[in-house]
């Protein structure tokens, strides 16, 4: 999880080499079960997608009745506009949009800075602050359930944006992400800023950060992902509808009780909450996957 | 190494300040309450507070519901860890070519990571309903059994691991080609000229290099399925039926915030967290003895 | 890289200004009054619509009716307001967590902020189980609002095709060899339950004037003991899991899940609360028709009465005496007759005092409506004893888990009636001692 899992992965996730000899003439036979093993996969993983889809295109009937209809049919717009005004969508994706945002961009901020500090100052403290930053990784939400929910509702933040995204600030992986990298960045660098009398913010400014692009944006991918994700803290900390993030308020779209089956429906609700995050994936993938290699929440 | 650094008094403690200050009064301040929350009996509206002393934990400790939902837990966590990187493992082996495209195929594969466990749980809630599920369709031509998780807690088990290895599917799958790409052909050709045959190789060669992979893969499905996959169990099964799908991390929830039983809740969280330095320590403890090789 | 500065600069601009833009405005004219609920769809509709007419009727105060979420996170909502120092003026909670308000402390008794304000109520007009429920020493503590009682549906298109009479099972011998023609004909739930602890366990025992629970359902003290491992309560179970092991009895899930498979035209006889009138209507538009008859009876048992479900409003502590007032005024608006008689025709709750009945009986709606009638036929024939006048527990929520989870067991076979109950009374009175330790 921090610095010697990422040097033990990095290692571990070595590009590929080029490989001569014999094998190559083999690869043509394996390659085409590789590429039919693989297309197969894909085919697998989107399926339970597709079928959401199609569900979210149909009409009522076409819901429940049996045997299941695999193409999409004509309900489109009613179920997606159905979707959008029983759930209030535009509140709910708004929120979550602010949410996922506000937290990429906070947890990016606050750990530039604290791994700028412990990289490129010495100061008392610093290994106090180290481990602390490091202990909040055994601290995932679950395990402080019911008394962040005591601080919050003490600070008056229950229900409201503060609540919903200040706690979720702080990032141990972010931190020790930037470290590494820093670490790595030559000191001539620094030296000659000092050299040229740029004080620090300087040099964080406009040395520093643009050389961390690529991780800032890695970050910012598994980040947005994580805050329009997450589920337990909004849950925790909204109570009124129009502050609930969508993950969470699509569920009264969910039909389980003496509603009608609008599976329909609920799909549809569904395909457009999980648009968003999935996009950004698969827009920002070079990242996503730079990402996922050098960080693991 | 040699690090430059910048001399500045107060400019480093002002650049950790947001961070420490956010830590200590979300992190620390709400982990030390739970400590102390665990060891008191506590009235929802907050005007009674009696210390108990270790009396919650000796009550968890003899409910066997409690031990029921640990065990739940793991068997869940075992299911979706072991299931999932046998799958993922076994097709990058299977797909583990020279190909072109292994990163377009990479990228197909991990976009359900981007698909929260409730909305994963409630596609495949559909997919398994008793009444108009694709699944039960298909089954029933097979059998006459009724695949009806509502009643039987083992099909609503398999309804939460189907959905969270299949969202966790493409990022095992992921490492796995990754890692298995990084792996030298000269040492199993080499194997295979002694005359190995594939099976043999795999489990001779493969596997073990791939151990720093399995390991991470392992650490971070089973933190995963303890815990964030309370999303999951919330929107489809709520802990049902029975108990049966109720994991630790969702009792905790339950107990607190439906039950109001606050002490009780605190010293589940307490618990759960003893859990993460376990398997924090562990990870840690590994990853320092990198595999060399 | 500038590109990426500002970009961020500007998301964070925006985040902050959507997020003082979205803070809801407060309106400040009138006093306001919060009133947190948990309805939703129709019935949070409703309870908009009365709380807007009432503000239309005066100009002090603004009743804002704020949907909180369910039962149990408006309670939680409310809670954590309350010690944040800022409560809503009403909370409205769920019948299950009476004895936790009653407990805590923190709220102001309806009869006491009715009287402060020289506000005349005939308590006495409320309907019997209303009242006792809900009051202490004779005095009301919450405002009767949304109430229920657990009835008997059954689908008539289906009794047709097993060859039954248009005519409800009035005993539990009589939804035995119904159900069992039902099965016949193939239905998919012959006969089934919604709310599995509050009807089978809670209404049926004191529908036959059996206890719940010692103390006298926890009215003379808190209790800390069930009673529902008793000859009636394991007979009860007996007969239910017989039910299910033949097929003639189908369980169908916890809560209200099972109502879906009565709203899908699926059950020929169904027991649930009468507040689903409203979604079977809507459920069952242009499919089937169905007709309600009172909670089935076992023999050799006596008369007792059903109880209610449901929610009332809660007056918290902590505001200003003006805002006292208006609440005052918003029950008063509540408790008349024709705001009552409105409601009840609307919800499909039940109307709350006599009066209201009465005039309802008189505007014809029961003609129009005769299934709603039956909720309050059942409720007048039955005797309200200290077994039926209401359950009040500690903990309520997780004891009736408990016992639903139990249920569960017996029903799917696991283990016997009496052993269920035996566990669930077990697990029970373990989470009652706890509750009541609180307030030794």
């Amino acid at each position: 999880m921090a610095a010697d899992g990422v040097t033990a992965r990095a290692h571990v996730l070595a590009p590929a080499r080029l490989m001569a000899g014999p094998a190559r003439r083999r690869v043509d036979w394996s390659g085409w079960i590789a590429h039919a093993i693989l297309v197969v996969a894909v085919a697998m993983i989107a399926f339970p997608l597709y079928y959401a889809f199609v569900i979210s295109t149909q009409t009522l009937d076409q819901v429940t009745s049996l045997p299941p209809k695999l193409l999409p049919s004509t309900n489109l717009f009613q179920n997606y506009a159905d979707a959008w005004t029983r759930a209030h969508m535009g509140r709910l994706l708004l929120n979550s949009a602010i949410v996922a945002v506000a937290v990429a961009v906070g947890k990016i901020s606050i750990s530039l800075l604290s791994a700028f500090a412990i990289a490129y100052f010495n100061f008392r403290g610093k290994q106090f602050v180290f481990w602390m930053i490091f202990v909040t990784l055994m601290l995932p939400i679950p395990v402080r359930i019911v008394s962040t929910y005591q601080v919050v509702s003490v600070l008056g933040w229950v229900d409201s944006y503060w609540g919903l995204t200040v706690p979720l600030m702080a990032s141990a992986t972010g931190t020790f992400l930037f470290r590494q990298f820093f670490l790595t960045i030559p000191d001539s660098l620094a030296e000659a800023a000092q050299l040229d009398g740029a004080g620090p913010l300087r040099f964080l400014w406009s040395i520093l950060l643009p050389l961390s692009k690529a991780n800032i944006a890695a970050l910012f991918v598994i980040l947005f992902v994580y805050g329009w994700n997450e589920y337990l803290w909004p849950l925790m900390i909204t109570n009124s509808p129009e502050m609930r993030t969508a993950v969470i308020g699509i569920e009264s779209l969910v039909p389980r009780t003496s509603q009608l089956p609008e599976w329909n429906v609920a799909m549809a609700a569904a395909v457009m909450v999980l648009i968003p995050p999935v996009a950004v994936i698969v827009v920002m993938q070079r990242w996503f996957v730079k990402g996922l290699i050098e960080t693991d929440k | 190494m040699k690090r430059t650094v910048f001399r500045n008094r107060w400019l480093p403690y002002v650049l950790v300040a947001p961070q420490v200050a956010i830590t200590l009064v979300f992190f620390f301040w709400p982990a030390f309450d739970s400590l102390r929350l665990s060891l008191y009996r506590a009235s929802p509206f907050g005007d009674r507070l009696i210390f108990i002393g270790l009396r919650n934990f000796e009550r968890l400790v003899g409910d066997p519901a409690y031990l029921r939902s640990a065990l739940t837990s793991f068997v869940f966590s075992f299911f979706v860890t072991f299931v999932g990187l046998a799958l993922a493992l076994l097709l990058a082996s299977l797909a583990n070519a020279k190909i072109q495209g292994l990163g377009v195929y990479r990228s197909l594969l991990l976009w359900p990571y981007g698909i929260a466990p409730a909305i994963a749980g409630i596609i495949w809630l559909f997919i398994f309903h008793p009444s108009y599920g694709i699944l039960p369709w298909l089954l029933s031509f097979v059998t006459a059994y009724q695949f009806n998780w509502f009643l039987k807690g083992w099909v609503a088990m398999v309804l939460i691991v189907v959905a969270a290895i299949w969202k966790q599917f493409g990022y095992n799958l992921a490492f796995y080609l990754a890692g298995l790409q990084a792996i030298e052909t000269s040492v199993l050709e080499a194997a295979s000229v002694d005359g190995a045959g594939p099976i043999r190789r795999f489990f001779a060669i493969t596997f073990p290099l791939l151990s720093p992979v399995t390991f991470f893969l392992f650490t971070l499905n089973m933190t995963f399925s303890f815990f964030d996959t309370f999303g999951l169990i919330h929107s489809v099964t709520q802990g049902g039926p029975g108990d049966a799908t109720s994991i630790l991390v969702y009792r905790a929830w339950k107990d607190g915030f439906d039950g109001l039983q606050l002490g009780l809740s605190a010293a589940q969280s307490v618990i759960l967290m003893a859990l993460v330095i376990v398997l924090t320590a562990f990870q840690f403890r590994y990853a320092e003895k990198k595999v060399t090789y | 890289m500038r590109a990426l500065r500002q970009g961020c600069a500007g998301i964070v601009t925006l985040v902050v200004t959507l997020s003082v833009v979205a803070a809801p405005a407060t309106s400040w004219a009138k006093t306001e009054i919060q009133f947190w609920h948990a309805m939703t769809a129709v019935l949070g509709e409703r309870v908009k619509e009365i709380a807007a007419k009432f503000n239309a009727t005066q100009n002090e105060y603004e009743v804002k009716a704020v949907h909180k979420g369910s039962y149990p996170e408006t309670l939680n909502a409310a809670i954590a307001a309350y010690r944040a120092k800022q409560p809503p003026h009403i909370v409205q909670v769920f019948e299950v967590g009476t004895q936790t308000m009653l407990s805590s402390g923190a709220v102001f008794p309806v009869y006491q902020l009715m009287k402060d304000h020289g506000i005349a109520i005939d308590w006495n007009d409320l309907i019997a189980p209303v009242k006792s429920y809900y009051s202490t020493g004779g005095n009301l503590y919450s405002m009767a609002f949304n109430s229920s009682t657990p009835v008997l549906f059954y689908n008539k298109d289906l009794f047709k095709k097993a060859g039954l009479p248009d005519k409800p099972p009035a005993t539990w011998d009589e939804v035995e060899a119904m159900a069992k023609k039902l099965q016949a004909a193939g239905a998919k739930c012959p006969s089934g339950s919604a709310w599995p602890s509050w009807v089978l366990v809670e209404n049926m025992h004191a529908l036959h004037d059996q206890p719940f629970a010692d103390h006298g359902n926890g009215f003379d003290g808190l209790a800390t003991a069930l009673k529902v491992n008793g000859p009636f309560g394991v007979k009860m179970l007996e007969l239910l899991a017989r039910g299910a092991k033949e097929g003639w009895f189908s369980y169908n899930g916890r809560l209200n899940k099972a109502e879906a498979m009565m709203g899908g035209g699926e059950c020929g006889i169904f027991l649930t609360s009468s507040a689903y009138m409203g979604n079977l209507t809507r459920a069952s538009e242009g499919k089937f028709t169905w007709g309600t008859g009172p909670l089935p009876r076992m023999s050799g048992f006596p008369q007792g009465n059903s109880i209610i479900g449901g929610a009332t409003l809660w007056v918290l502590k902590g505001a200003k005496p003006a805002e006292y007032k208006g609440v005052a005024q918003f029950f008063k608006y509540l408790a008349s007759t024709e705001n009552q008689a409105w409601w009840a025709g609307v919800t499909g709750y039940l109307p709350l005092t006599n009066a209201a009945v009465k005039a309802m009986e008189a505007s014809g709606h029961f003609q129009k409506n005769p299934n709603q009638r039956t909720a309050i036929v059942q409720m007048n024939s039955g005797k309200t004893t200290p077994n039926s006048q209401g359950i009040r527990l500690g903990n309520f929520n997780s004891v009736r888990d408990a016992i639903e989870e139990q249920i569960e067991n017996i029903l799917s076979g696991k283990k016997t009636a009496k052993q269920g109950l035996d566990d669930a009374v077990a697990k029970s009175n373990e989470i009652l001692k706890e509750f009541a330790a609180l307030y030794k």
